[in-house]
């Protein structure tokens, strides 16, 4: 149960078929406090690098990305109603969709934590 | 709540007495001041109109049900709330506002008895013509000037605003493209544009392919010439640009442009640094919006409303919006409609007739001489702000700059003073900041444009000032009065996390009265 | 030169400080050969010459208040009261920008809290922007509005909605050639427009009252509306006519757009004028424009800041939910003061007197010979059809010194059906004796 990630910041974390996928505390930070998110209904389809969500601070908003393909199986009504969670808890509660994975194999193309650290530092 | 006076005190008193230690929350002429919907009450108005007609209604059954719960004042009320609103505003009357890229520049009161003249401040929009010739020949001397000041054979006179010339201008282009039977689905704009041309590049359907800016902040020769292709419709280049700068290439852009069959749209936001010192003609630009609310001093409103006709190359002359005004034998009259090579409307009637008076008559008053000074002066000043500042603060790329000079943050590095806290503390010293964090392309920019109507003692003041806070920064120490400030508004740092997570939109009754205390607040 | 503060003293000055040896050093980048061009424009001007010029342009028009007056059409003639026009002059109203910094923009503000809230208050609607360009420009961002909620592209439009709101809405549409049904030109007002609603209809525009002063429940077209997943979205181009009859936001709306002239506003000639722009708070993050909300300061104070800025262009650029910058905030300054002003009393009796003087001249009208009134249910304007073209009475009528109304024709060229059909409005400001003047001129040019 590894966490991955992608050079837009965002993490993914697969459990059985499911995969958790929500933005890195880095980006949180970037992004200052969240005041909106825009979530997907369960059944989308989305590719891989394609715009699963939107997440919304008072100065910027931001696509989030599918960091892999799949069908949207939940989203997370918790951080609809307290966006702030996002701030707090960015890669644990802070989560943004579930994703039934079409191709597993995907992930291996993305970043571990070591890799992202390292990729952090380079910004 | 009432005071003693019968005059309502603000709903949250409590909390304002506690900040200002006054019983009201007042501060001498800063006047706390509760929303209308607060003060006014049933069985007042600030009108006195006669009884109706005792007619038998003819509204088919659709008579309002109820009430629509708008307050009454009295006009002494009414009068006051407003003017007590008006004391919590800056304005350009009040003191140098040198918001960059915006041109705050004196608004003449000329300009407003003009536009208030019986005959032109109260006419239709949809009388006769014969009854409105002094009107359109008025809407065709302006076109004159734009035309003559731009080098340009055409205006759309229309637009509402600069981001509407823009729509007006893509929208010229897709039709002469159209007509010559060509589909070109993409725009090329610089990362350091303004955010209504990619805005309105989408707006009409086109994907917005940005173009890198060279290291001294103008448009890359090289990667313009990769990304043009025969799906290019246009490139929308802002010149002067957006950093201050004149696109000293421009020529060369727009040969390149057109040698790939793309038309050249050009943003005049920044129209000042040049007006009657160079001619857009001259450059080889298609289309190019002019904002009348900066270059030609018609008022800024607090937010509009502006005004922004576009001048149109050969090219695209013909494809222009209605109505639009002719003159011949019989007169003047406007072309409403049976153009078929026109795009169509943009908006509702003929435009903004009270901006094209104003804009007018500063350009009457200025003359051709005028317009050139107001060029060269609104450009040494930005200059003369630019050399003065430079030993304390960062500007970010070589001059000389245009009307307005472009700063960056690194003369903050390692003080723990932000741009914005730089900017909130020239508030407390009774200036507006300048544009912050505009553009986009330099880090924690500051764009200063002071324009032609300061004097160089109030240019003085305000490097003098600039330079006191750029070395109280550099002390080291003062982070936590930078970050404080301002300190002496009608408020200080507002909540705007709060105001988007749960917005508050309007007043609702039965909202007033609940005490905000600050523990609440986080 | 009036306007200019700095002395050639100065100048010289600023050039050394600048270390440049003349102007023209500064703009070196300018391309050789375009410096300096020569304009044939005439030199400057003092108030005085000025003011004569203008005075001799104002002359050539014929003022609405030398003469009877009843255009309307979109724009309408109203009293405004004098202190409107003096406090919207204040120089802080007047010479501010956009409230970038809250805390000196408390003043712009918190009347653009005051007016989202009155024109959220008279459309019968949950909430509204800070205003648009006007009406026209509105109705066009409320379809694309419409788009972005349905995911859907058709639009349909009412046969009785002003030819401008519908050719403004179509240019828009044609850039991403966006399917827009336009209905049969309505004048007997009573189109119906459910069975143009398909799956793929985003939404219906609908005005009303409509050009031709149709006034009409919209309840039952709501439903239809709702039952197939599209907006209904009610355009109103004379606001007063909310102070009487019922708003649309009882009749079911989903958004509203309207043209606020009526409330503050000069007529000059067409603009600038203030679109005003109300939907449910559901779809709020989709509005177009600003938006103006409430908040507290640093120290626990009520305050106000513009608000879900994510949606606007200088943030969300390509994707943002429109290319507004500039909204018409003096204008919708001038209607808050004048609503304010008026108040619940004054806004009711205000609609009354323009109604009630509307149906006095359409009784007067309607026992002329040849003449028939259009609606049965109108608010202060009708449509009266006559036994020849409209267009040339109108013209005689001028010659007899009266402004007698707008001309269909004018607003529908080439529709012949329409050609002998005028549209007539009346306000609180024509007197009886100006409604007897037009039935007489009437009369003899018929």
């Amino acid at each position: 149960m590894t966490t991955r990630y992608t050079k837009d910041h965002e993490w993914i974390r697969l459990e059985g078929d499911v995969a958790t996928i929500g933005i890195s505390d880095y980006a949180q930070s970037q992004l200052g406090d969240v005041v909106f998110v825009d979530l997907p209904a369960p059944g989308k389809k989305v590719d891989a690098g394609a715009e699963v969500a939107v997440v919304e601070s008072v100065k910027a908003a931001s696509e989030v990305y599918a960091p892999a393909s799949g069908e949207v199986v939940e989203g997370n009504q918790a951080i609809v109603d307290d966006p702030a969670l996002v701030n707090r808890a960015a890669q644990t509660e802070g989560w943004f969709v579930k994703l039934k994975l079409s191709n597993k194999a995907e992930l291996d193309a993305l970043m571990d934590q070591a890799a992202y650290e390292a990729y952090l530092k380079t910004l | 709540m009432l005071n003693r006076q019968g005059r309502p005190t603000t709903p949250h008193a409590a909390a304002n007495s506690a900040v200002t230690g006054t019983i009201t929350g007042n501060r001498g002429l800063q006047m706390e001041e509760a929303l209308i919907f607060e003060i006014g009450e049933e069985g007042r108005t600030g009108v006195d109109l006669p009884d109706a007609p005792k007619v038998k209604d003819r509204l088919g059954g659709l008579k309002r049900q109820g009430k629509i719960g708008l307050p009454g004042l009295s006009e002494p009320q009414v009068v006051r709330h407003f003017v007590r609103l008006s004391q919590k505003n800056y304005s350009i009357d009040a003191g140098l506002y040198p918001l960059g890229s915006c041109t705050m520049k004196h608004n003449p009161r000329l300009n407003e008895k003009m536009a208030r003249l019986p005959g032109l401040g109260d006419i239709h929009p949809l009388q006769p013509a014969s009854t409105v010739q002094g009107a359109l020949e008025l809407i065709d001397q302006l076109a004159g000037w734009l035309k003559t000041l731009t080098g340009m054979p055409a205006v759309a006179m229309s637009p509402a605003a600069g981001a509407h010339g823009e729509l007006c201008g893509l929208m010229a282009i897709r039709a002469a493209l159209k007509a010559r039977g060509d589909v070109r689905k993409r725009i090329l704009a610089p990362e350091s544009a303004h955010g209504t041309n990619p805005a309105t590049a989408a707006l009409c359907g086109y994907t917005v392919d940005p173009i890198p800016a060279t290291a001294e902040g103008r448009v890359d020769l090289d990667a313009l010439q990769a990304k043009l292709g025969p799906d290019v419709a246009a490139i929308m280049l802002t010149n002067p640009n957006t950093c201050g700068l004149f696109e000293r290439d421009i020529k060369k852009v727009a040969d390149m442009v057109h040698a790939a069959g793309a038309f050249f749209y050009c943003d005049g936001a920044n129209f000042n640094a040049i007006v009657g010192k160079v001619r857009p003609g001259d450059l080889g630009i298609d289309a190019m919006h002019i904002n009348l609310h900066k270059t030609f001093s018609t008022p800024h409103g607090g937010g509009g409303p502006g005004s922004g006709p576009v001048v149109l190359s050969d090219a695209l002359k013909d494809f222009v919006p209605v109505p639009y005004v002719v003159h011949d034998s019989n007169g003047y009259r406007l072309v409403e409609s049976g153009d078929a090579k026109s795009f169509g409307r943009m908006k509702a009637f003929n435009g903004q007739m009270g901006m094209f008076i104003r804009a007018l008559a500063y350009m009457m008053s200025h003359g051709a001489d005028g317009l050139k000074r107001v060029a060269e002066d609104s450009v040494l000043s930005a200059n003369y702000v630019m050399a003065s500042l430079k030993d304390v603060m960062t500007p970010s790329f070589e001059g000389p700059c245009m009307h307005e000079a472009l700063f960056d943050d690194r003369f903050l590095k390692d003080t723990g003073v932000t741009t914005l806290d730089f900017a909130k503390a020239m508030i407390d010293e009774g200036y507006h900041p300048m544009t912050v964090y505009f553009p986009l392309v330099v880090h924690g920019a500051m764009l200063i444009e002071p324009t032609e109507s300061e004097s160089k003692d109030s240019v003085d003041a305000f490097v003098s000032t600039l330079r006191g806070l750029a070395e109280k920064a550099k002390q080291g120490d003062q982070v936590e009065w930078f970050q404080g400030a301002p300190r002496l508004t009608p408020r200080r740092r507002l909540d705007e996390t709060r105001a988007a997570r749960a917005p508050v939109l309007r007043w609702k009754p039965g909202s007033n009265g609940a005490p905000i205390d600050k523990a609440a607040a986080e | 030169m009036r306007y200019l503060g700095l002395t050639e003293a100065d100048r010289g000055e600023m050039l050394n400080t600048i270390g440049a040896g003349g102007i023209d050093a500064l703009f070196k980048d300018v391309p050789a050969g375009a410096l300096n061009p020569q304009l044939d424009l005439p030199p400057h001007q003092g108030e005085l010459e000025v003011e004569r010029a203008f005075a001799a342009m104002a002359k050539k028009n014929v003022s609405p208040m030398e003469v009877p007056f009843f255009l309307g059409a979109g724009a309408y003639r109203h009293h405004i009261p004098a202190s409107v026009d003096h406090l919207i002059q204040r120089s802080e109203f007047l010479t501010s920008y956009t409230p970038y910094q809250p805390e000196i923009s408390q003043g712009t503000l918190q009347y653009l809290f005051e007016f989202q809230t009155q024109v959220s208050m008279i459309t019968g609607m949950e909430v509204a922007n800070a205003s648009m360009y006007d009406g026209a420009t509105s109705a066009a961002e409320a379809v694309l509005m419409a788009q972005r909620i349905t995911k859907r592209s058709k639009a349909v439009l009412s046969g009785g909605l002003h030819p401008h709101y519908r050719d403004t809405v179509a240019t828009l549409m044609d850039q991403t050639d966006q399917p827009h049904v336009a209905a049969p030109v309505d004048l007997a007002g009573n189109e119906d427009l459910a069975t143009l609603i398909d799956e793929q209809t985003a939404c219906v525009v609908v005005q009303n009252p409509n050009v031709f002063g149709h006034l009409r429940d919209l309840s039952g077209l709501a439903k239809a509306c709702q039952a197939k997943g599209a907006l209904l979205i009610v355009a109103v181009t004379e606001i007063t006519s909310l102070g009487l009859v019922t708003p649309p936001g009882a009749m079911g709306a989903d958004i509203v757009v309207a043209e606020g002239q009526s409330i503050g506003v000069p007529l000059s000639f067409g603009g600038p004028y203030v679109g005003l722009f109300a939907t449910r708070e559901k779809y709020v993050r989709q509005m177009p424009g600003r938006l103006c909300g409430e908040t507290v300061d640093q120290d626990g104070r009520r305050g106000f800041v513009l608000t879900l800025s994510a949606r606007e262009q200088h943030i969300r650029r390509e994707k943002a939910t429109s290319n507004i910058c500039t909204n018409s905030g003096l204008c919708a300054l001038a209607f808050t003061i004048h609503m304010s002003l008026l108040g619940e009393a004054g806004l009711t009796r205000l609609a009354e007197i323009n109604h009630g003087k509307a149906v006095q001249l359409a009784e007067k009208l309607s026992q002329m010979k040849g003449v028939a009134i259009v609606p049965q249910a109108f608010y202060n304007e009708f449509a009266i059809t006559l036994p020849k073209p409209a267009a040339d009475v109108v013209e005689k009528l001028v010659e007899k010194k009266i402004l007698g109304g707008v001309p269909a024709s004018r607003l529908f060229p080439g529709d012949k059906s329409l050609a002998n059909v005028l549209l007539i409005a009346v306000t609180e400001t024509n007197t009886e004796g100006d409604m007897d003047k037009l039935a007489a001129a009437l009369k003899e040019v018929l």
